[in-house]
């Protein structure tokens, strides 16, 4: 049977784990990501019949790689390439949370933004649109409540729509001072045909501009390792563990 | 993971150099800025009633960091926990212990039934059965009543309000605030606080927190502070009082590792590790009530069993060998005994003896163990009493010629000695470093040595033992 | 009140005061790790409190709260929108 792979991606502090909890219940297990001192926490549900797996990215700020939970939640996304990709934000400080959700727009197209924690909000006073964010970004957009089961099954029949192609989505892809895009498109260019075509060109070139050299690194040791790349009738390879 | 591999593509080199020329420093801060700038924009659209009045959690934080209350209330919780775990501990450790000896009895009517060789019931029931089971009764109940009450900490936001408050201390020190959570952490099991010690980013100040790690006393330790505490300095007090007073002691063996973790940090952050401090940014994140039950039920089920797992484990082999050891002879001697004679003159120079020394060194895989060694390995015949009476303990103790002294060194010495070899595992895995290894085994031992050396002689010299 | 023409730096404010940044004179990882927080060109930082000891000092950015030590915020420049005179 299809296992749908789900990576959880977010802040630190926004309800991931809660999320990750109500989803998986105690069908999980956790052990260190491969060669890193990162704790990996996977778990599994069912859902209208369908398999997912859930991995629980580590909560970090940003995906630039500044540390190593940033370094694996960023690699798993774009070289393990789940089926789809949560982002959980904090309804109670959307500006910083959307940071981190409009970098993991650049990177991926199969993303839902799960906005969490939104009695609190609420309480506080705070409304969210969550019909106008999502077309502001173009991907799905789910307001839930973790803690209160609220939402859930709403996020879990987006996800089922999503994994099964029956919403395409129309990620924003942020756009940059005059000077920047120029030179993405320069570099861009001169990337084309050199890395797979699944690794979303514009974000590695904006990641070398960067300065992230490593990334190539990664890149180009990818290429040459055919394991990440079998996977035929959307089977995917087996999670590393 | 990290590839050795250099960049040998030509196409590669060249796009890489072209790229150096348009990539320049300010580029990473246009881009945060301008994803920033478009998050803002967003929000505006999006979010409505955005009144920036002063939230609960500002209310809390100025208690919880409040200039007079900030550090009382810390020290009240900490007392309220062991309080806690201490009270709520005794009972169900009674319980599991007539359990297991009941088991035990029934076992050794089975063996005899089935005329099992004498040293067969030996290793396994005495040994094995024996050892395990203390180990299960002593370490369990603590352990399910201290890590939920932990976690509904955690999950609620408290800690990060000490990572704020001590911070000005770490930093004299030459560490990072964040080395308090991590050795919070060190109240379960230092082996798990070492993996958690990557919250701390910079290389140097992650260092620190990971060399006196150990000085926080671990899961495996309390029950030997708190036995011997309750069975040699509360003597004057019973029931909830001696409860009270035995959380006191542990208070004080807490502060005592806290000082001697600060003082370690701010030598070797002046001396091996020195440097800027660098790299601060700490989030307080907003007070949330934690799902209370969900809280305790997961804790209980994943922390408790984890760690219980892990010592029985390090426990099982360890109670068969120390059978073993104490009834195979050399001469006339157990190989046990010769290995606790040979050390005696170094226990006694440090105020203990040479069973205490054995029973460390032999409980070097946990520190769970140190006690049930010890309690085997005084007994002649080689296997553990029954530990329901504590006053029969203390009496073997005592023939064995403990006094106060013997009592407080082994406390200090349990605090300060190096760390379990899973610590010193997960240490080596960290830090890839045989040299750091090392010396996170060789501090903590040098410092247990010095300070109870100083102790045993200024309580000799003094004439009080 | 007068707008102040030199910048001065996050840590000379006090409780209550806002803070408009100008620029950041940190370099390296810290500086990223500034920037992902929120503490980005033209942000507006509030100070909530001071930890009891002195320093650490809270504030708020973007909705969230971050302490910072004198070390780091006294690198921080800005101009001081509205102050608190107590």
């Amino acid at each position: 049977m299809r296992v749908n792979r789900i990576a959880l991606a977010g802040n630190p502090n926004t309800g991931k784990s809660t999320l990750f909890n109500t989803l998986t219940g105690l069908k999980q297990h956790t052990g260190n990501w491969p060669g890193k001192t990162v704790v990996h926490a996977e778990g599994s549900f069912e859902h209208k019949g369908e398999q997912y797996i859930l991995v629980d990215l580590p909560g970090t700020y940003s995906l630039f790689s500044n540390s190593a939970d940033e370094e694996v939640a960023r690699d798993y996304i774009i070289f393990d390439q789940p089926d789809a990709t949560i982002v959980v934000l904090d309804a109670t400080s959307l500006e910083r949370n959307l940071n981190l959700a409009l970098q993991v727009l650049e990177m991926t197209n199969n993303v839902i933004i799960c906005i969490n924690l939104i009695d609190e909000a609420e309480k506080k006073g705070i409304r969210i649109d969550e019909k106008r964010l999502a077309r502001e970004l173009g991907v799905p957009v789910v307001k839930i409540s973790a803690r209160n089961k609220k939402g859930i099954n709403r996020l879990l029949d987006t996800l089922s729509q999503l994994v099964k192609g029956q919403i395409v989505t129309t990620p924003y892809r942020m756009k940059y001072s005059k000077e920047i895009e120029e030179a993405i498109t320069k570099v861009e260019s001169k990337l084309e045909g050199y890395f797979d075509e699944k690794y979303p060109s514009r974000w590695v070139a904006l990641r070398l501009l960067d300065g992230d050299e490593e990334l190539i690194l990664k890149l180009q040791n990818h290429k040459n390792n055919k394991q990440h790349e079998v996977r035929t009738n959307g089977v995917p390879v087996s999670v590393k563990s | 993971m990290e590839s050795q591999s250099v960049l040998n593509h030509s196409v590669l080199k060249g796009i890489l150099a072209e790229v150096n020329e348009v990539s320049n420093e300010d580029i990473r801060d246009e881009i945060v800025s301008d994803i920033y700038t478009k998050s803002k924009s967003l929000c505006k659209k999006v979010v409505s009633q955005q009144h920036s009045a002063m939230y609960r959690s500002d209310k809390l934080d100025e208690i919880f960091t409040s200039r007079i209350w900030g550090f009382p209330i810390m020290l009240i919780m900490l007392g309220a926990i062991f309080y806690i775990t201490i009270a709520g501990a005794n009972v169900p450790s009674d319980m599991i212990a007539s359990l297991f000896g009941y088991l035990e009895g029934k076992l050794t009517i089975l063996f005899e039934t089935m005329h099992a060789p004498e040293w067969l019931h030996g290793i396994l029931v005495l040994g094995l059965f024996r050892g395990t089971g203390w180990v299960i009764s002593v370490m369990l109940p603590p352990m399910a009543i201290f890590f939920p009450i932990f976690a509904l900490l955690e999950n609620y936001g408290y800690l990060p309000r000490v990572a704020f408050n001590m911070d000005r201390l770490f930093k004299r020190a030459g560490g990072h605030g964040k080395q308090s959570l991590t050795m919070a952490m060190g109240f379960g099991c230092n082996a798990a606080a070492i993996l958690s010690t990557r919250i701390i980013e910079s290389p140097r100040e992650r260092m620190l927190a990971i060399l006196t790690n150990n000085f926080v006393p671990c899961n495996g330790r309390w029950p030997t502070l708190i036995l011997l505490a309750s069975l040699f300095m509360v003597t004057g007090f019973s029931g909830a009082t001696g409860t009270l007073v035995t959380a006191g002691i542990l208070i004080g063996f807490v502060m005592l590792g806290v000082v001697v973790t600060l003082s370690v940090s701010w030598i070797l952050s002046k001396t091996a590790l020195k440097g800027v401090p660098t790299h601060y940014t700490l989030e307080l994140p907003p007070f949330r009530k934690p799902k209370f039950w969900n809280t305790i039920l997961r804790a209980s089920l994943d922390k408790a069993w984890y760690v219980l797992k892990r010592a029985v484990i390090v426990a099982a082999p360890a109670s068969i060998l120390t059978w073993v050891f104490a009834n195979i002879y050399v001469g006339d001697t157990s190989i046990l005994m010769h290995f606790v004679n040979f050390l005696d003159p170094f226990g006694q120079a440090l105020g203990m003896d040479g069973f205490i020394m054995a029973a460390f060194i032999l409980g070097l895989p946990a520190n769970e163990i140190v006690i049930p060694i010890l309690i085997m390995a005084y007994l002649s015949q080689g296997a553990m009493l029954e530990i329901e009476d504590l006053s029969k303990l203390k009496q073997v103790f005592i023939d064995q010629g403990w006094t106060w002294l013997t009592a407080l060194n082994m406390m200090l010495f349990s605090l300060l000695h190096f760390p379990c070899g899973t610590t010193l595992v997960n240490i080596y895995k960290e830090t890839k470093s045989p040299k750091w290894t090392f010396m996170s085994f060789l501090i903590p031992t040098v410092i247990a040595i010095g300070v109870t050396w100083l102790t045993a002689t200024v309580a000799r010299a003094f004439g009080w033992v | 009140m007068l707008m102040e023409k030199t910048l001065k730096p996050l840590s000379e404010c006090s409780f209550g005061d806002c803070f408009l940044i100008k620029e950041i004179n940190i370099k390296g990882p810290l500086r990223r790790r500034l920037l992902d927080l929120g503490f980005v060109k033209e942000a507006e930082i509030s100070v909530l409190r001071k930890s009891p000891l002195g320093d650490p000092v809270a504030y708020r950015v973007s909705n969230t709260t971050i302490a910072l030590r004198h070390d780091e915020s006294s690198m921080i420049l800005g101009e001081i929108v509205r102050g608190n005179t107590k």
